[in-house]
């Protein structure tokens, strides 16, 4: 396993090898989504379906920087979150679908799973509803002693509510080991976050004593590479840090959100997905490097839709859980 | 035989024993909130804890209700017992989203994977002149909902008691405390390691004619106008179900059908409140054994005016619960 301070180098150090686990990483979160929208058009998947393409490099950046016993939060959007700390597809699926086998037991479905073997503490369906929950871990990690740290996913959304303001404040005063990662897709459901939003992202953070960066999320090297600093930062004590990753919500605020011209232009979307997508700028730098070709792509392709089929036919065969259950784990 | 040591304590000098002997036994409690430190809280009923544990266990916050109640949730799901120290029950309302949509759901949407061994400490009550922000009795509104457990001493022995049986609770709980029994009100208390079960009500004085019910600063109101109605020839039983959830509904049902008379005493306020869901319990549970229907008795539909006269108007009384109890047996 490798451990944080080698990781923290990031760029340098990173090898091939490494920056082809991101890649694959990264098609996974965009194939299960694909699997997902799929899904929910075939009226299989109940509920409601927030798509996560077109930021894959964010939680795959950020995720390949934490260690297994790292916390994350997530949010509504979060099945890349999951998919990046190290959840498996299949029981992603199964959770969905509403099925038994799911990492809730199908109880929490898209927008609340949970898993404690990956350190995540809960994606979360109110907008900014897990920064208390993230910056809780971290005073648990430093009061407890322990080297690991929390990571709070949010979308630009977030930025609206107050109780971010109160915990960062709190982070700050008790130097704690979180990292506050604004996911900025531009779109509070369907406003442009400039009407939402006053002055300067960062700044806010900064005017608690915060470390505040911005990077271009679409560029998985930029992202791991920042979020590595901050992380081991965080690790070494050095406090808490607030992360924009600057990035772009391919589809709709949820699958059934189909005529968006209202709110954005087709001219947009296609230029995000044509010049500015995340497993593009990263297979093309790999190449240039002299990294990779497109058979590996091609292969990895394959392999992980291979791979997403058979999670998809596993949690579509799955059974529900029994009328009963929907008592149990009311109470500890 | 061995003896049994009682000493008299008042309320807060038990929540405050209760809270010294947990945070001894188990180093994963920790304490915090506004002024809970070297203020030792307005009411001072945490004098003397942060010179015991020091601020690492007893921390000053912000005045971030949310925001450090958020935290709490955070800290109790990866390790930590916390204790958030909610000054004023009037300020639960700032924390509604991390109670209700965060702490009371966290372990049944994640399938029962993750835990919140969280304590809120809180007050009630009015008759104190802090009009109508600072005197309300909200804990009707965290008794309706499930995942949460809610407490309400009121006695110093049931106050210490049950919250050890609290801190020790492996879900959030909400512990609600009268402020005006924290200096005034004095009770036995052994010196003995002891605690009280939740779901376990308390018959505070058996009698043959009419059951009143009634909760934390009722109780008192309650056992003196059952000394009115002696005084009258009628015997009144006072039972305090001392946790509104969970609920001994089996206690409350027998005392209605033994006596067939019943009034419901509570500080909240009478619509929507826990007298009617406890009147309701008892009019299913006791219908055939019952004279008179199931009476309640709350707080006035009004916020609580500042001006003496008109607030000692909004609460049950002595008086007013004899005068009821005498209607209700036909004796006036």
């Amino acid at each position: 396993m490798t451990t944080a301070t080698d990781k923290s180098a990031a760029n340098s150090e990173t090898t091939a090898g490494q920056w082809i686990r991101m890649y694959r990483q990264m098609v996974s979160v965009r194939l299960f989504e694909e699997q997902v929208n799929e899904l929910y058009t075939r009226a299989l998947m109940p509920g409601l379906a927030h798509l996560y393409i077109g930021e894959e490099a964010v939680a795959v950046g950020v995720c390949e920087t934490l260690r297994a016993d790292d916390y994350i939060t997530s949010t509504h959007r979060g099945h890349g979150h999951c998919l990046a700390k190290g959840a498996s597809p299949d029981r992603m699926f199964a959770e969905l679908l509403g099925k038994e086998a799911g990492y809730c037991k199908g109880k929490g479905g898209s927008m609340h799973i949970a898993d404690p073997a990956t350190g995540n503490l809960g994606a979360n369906a109110i907008v900014a509803g897990s920064v208390g929950i993230a910056t809780g871990a971290a005073l648990s990690a430093k009061r407890l002693g322990k080297d690991n740290v929390a990571v709070c996913f949010f979308g630009e959304g977030a930025l609206g509510q107050g109780v971010l303001y109160e915990v960062m404040n709190v982070a700050s005063l008790w130097k704690l080991p979180v990292i506050y990662v604004c996911e900025n897709n531009l779109y509070t459901e369907y406003t442009h976050f400039s009407e939402t939003t006053a002055g300067d992202i960062p700044a806010r953070a900064a005017a608690f004593g915060l470390q505040a960066e911005s990077v271009d999320g679409q560029d998985v090297r930029a992202v791991y590479a920042t979020a590595g600093r901050l992380i081991d930062r965080a690790r070494r004590e050095g406090g808490p840090s607030f992360l924009v990753c600057n990035t772009y919500r391919y589809t709709g605020h949820h699958v059934g959100d189909i005529n968006r011209e209202y709110y954005r232009s087709k001219e947009e979307e296609k230029h995000w997905k044509t010049e500015r997508d995340p497993l593009k700028l990263l297979a093309d730098w790999l190449v240039a490097q002299g990294l990779a070709d497109s058979t590996q792509f091609k292969r990895i392709q394959s392999e992980v839709e291979a791979e997403m089929k058979k999670a998809v036919e596993f949690a579509v065969a799955a059974p529900y859980p029994s009328v009963s259950e929907a008592g149990e784990d009311v109470y500890a | 035989m061995l003896e049994t040591l009682t000493r008299e304590l008042t309320f807060g000098q038990a929540v405050r024993e209760a809270l010294a002997e947990e945070m001894r036994r188990d180093p994963r409690v920790c304490i915090f909130g506004e002024d809970v430190a070297e203020a030792g809280t307005p009411f001072k009923v945490l004098s003397g804890l942060v010179e015991e544990f020091g601020t690492e266990r007893v921390l000053d916050t912000p005045i971030s209700e949310a925001g450090f109640t958020g935290i709490a949730v955070g800290a109790a799901m990866t390790g930590l017992r916390p204790i958030v120290d909610i000054m004023f029950g009037d300020f639960i309302t700032l924390t509604m989203d991390q109670m209700v949509n965060q702490a009371a759901k966290v372990h049944y949407m994640s399938g029962g994977a993750w835990k919140v061994p969280m304590v809120m400490r809180t007050t009630l009550g009015a008759t104190r002149r802090s009009g109508a922000q600072h005197s309300q009795s909200l804990h009707a509104w965290f008794s309706h909902v499930p995942g949460l457990k809610v407490v309400m001493p009121s006695t110093p022995y049931d106050a210490k008691g049950l919250l050890k049986t609290a801190i020790r609770d492996e879900n959030p709980v909400v512990f609600f405390e009268d402020k005006m029994m924290y200096t005034k009100l004095k009770g036995p208390v052994p010196t003995e390691e002891y605690t009280i079960p939740f779901g376990v009500a308390d018959v505070k004085r058996v009698g043959r004619d009419i059951t009143l019910v009634a909760t934390s600063s009722m109780v008192q109101v309650a056992l003196g106008a059952a000394d009115l109605l002696e005084e009258t020839g009628m015997s009144a039983e006072v039972v305090d179900p001392r946790t509104m959830w969970p609920l001994d509904e089996k206690t409350l049902i027998e005392s209605a059908k033994k006596t067939s008379r019943v009034i419901v005493i509570d500080e909240g306020y009478e619509r929507y409140g826990v007298t009617a869901e406890i009147a309701a319990v008892i009019a299913e549970g006791a219908f055939y054994n019952l004279d008179a229907p199931v009476k309640r008795m709350g707080a006035m539909h009004i916020p609580i005016p500042f001006s003496p006269p008109l607030e000692d108007a909004t609460v049950p009384t002595e008086k007013s619960v004899f005068e009821v109890a005498r209607k209700l047996c036909g004796q006036a």
